[in-house]
């Protein structure tokens, strides 16, 4: 749920990068983090393991200006995606206004994309949401690897896969080199800004 | 009840309980947070400045894996969260499902006279939405 202050005029909003382990979602926010250096105000907070792996959130604080008056205040966090970590994966999820779900484009990540996508589906359940209502983006990471020579899962099967049902913006992109991050980020925060208007007319 | 927005009116009052019954007694930095993380109000006492953005996702975070924990081995809730330091101590007190309150302080206050103070400013805020 986002939370409007009406006295500051500000308002917060919650999005969550969603995916399956090592799909690149800290690798996202490390690039927001990098390139949009001027809107963050405080330091990227990472709760992570030895191994650099996500072991609760990162959180990324981001300031998009004003809509209509209000200060827009963008909260990124991402979800660590080892099979192992559901619990923790519900809480960050808790008041969450927008989700971009990042799967791995790698062929033998196409099974771990789905259950990922569908356990997804159960979380919002669990927290009286739904997949189908809140706001998300579909992003395709690691589309770099293809010119590697590396086998990596066309787009048409992903759109099969994860979102011929959702069917949701969706994007193939790299966290690593930043090629289409700051689109998915736009399309997230534009979609959510505009849900939040709704819910509010 | 919906938290998803505050009229100023009650925020301005809310931050008038905060000042009252928290700063005054010198309590250094004072929160109000949602489950989500987002911050509803927060108060300090000038001096002491954080950044209560990253503050308060950690501290949701940390609230809502002891309250799992808590779950995992029956308990409704674990009533007391302090954590202990040389120069600060953050309490962190349950104002109803959605709310949290958390009070960053010094070793001039004790945590008896703290809870005292909290548990005041808890009611007086709950009846803000009565
Ligand atoms: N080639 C390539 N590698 C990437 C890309 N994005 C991430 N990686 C790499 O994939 C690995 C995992 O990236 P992370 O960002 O840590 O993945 P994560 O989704 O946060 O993983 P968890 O925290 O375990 O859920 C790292 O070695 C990254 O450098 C990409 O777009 N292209
Ligand atoms: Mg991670």
């Amino acid at each position: 749920m986002s939370f409007i202050n009406l006295k500051d005029k500000v308002i917060q909003v919650k999005i969550v990068y969603y995916g399956p382990g090592r799909g690149g979602k800290t690798t996202n926010l490390e690039y927001i983090n990098r390139r949009f250096r001027k809107q963050i105000q405080s330091e990227m907070v990472s709760l992570k393991t030895h191994g650099d792996r996500t072991l609760f959130f990162d959180f990324l604080p981001f300031d998009m200006g004003q809509i209509k008056g209000f200060d827009l205040k963008i909260q990124l966090y991402t979800v660590p995606g080892q099979i192992k970590y559901n619990a923790t994966r519900k809480l960050v999820l808790r008041g969450v206004d927008g989700i971009v779900f990042v799967a791995d484009t790698q062929q033998q990540m196409r099974g771990k994309n789905i259950g990922s996508l569908n356990q997804l589906h159960q979380n919002l359940v669990g927290l009286k949401e739904s997949i189908f209502r809140i706001p998300l983006v579909m992003q395709y990471n690691k589309i770099d690897l293809r010119k590697q020579g590396i086998p990596v899962l066309p787009t048409n099967i992903l759109e099969h896969d994860l979102n011929s049902k959702l069917k949701v913006p969706s994007f193939e992109a790299s966290a690593l080199t930043g090629y289409n991050v700051p689109e998915t980020l736009k399309k997230i925060i534009s979609s959510t800004v505009m849900s939040i208007q709704r819910k509010l007319s | 009840m919906n938290y998803g927005v505050v009229s100023q009116e009650q925020l301005e009052k809310m931050d008038e309980i905060l000042t009252e019954k928290l700063i005054k007694i010198g309590v250094d930095c004072v929160v109000i947070i949602d489950m989500a993380g987002n911050i509803i109000t927060a108060k300090d006492n000038d001096k002491n400045k954080y950044d209560i953005y990253s503050f308060a996702a950690l501290a949701a975070g940390n609230f809502a894996t002891v309250d799992a924990m808590a779950k995992l081995v029956g308990e409704q809730e674990f009533s007391l969260l302090f954590h202990k330091g040389t120069d600060c101590n953050i309490h962190f007190s349950k104002v109803d499902d959605e709310l949290l309150l958390i009070s960053m302080f010094g070793k001039e206050i004790s945590l008896g006279y703290l809870r005292l103070n909290v548990a005041e400013t808890i009611e007086a805020i709950r009846k803000l939405w009565a």
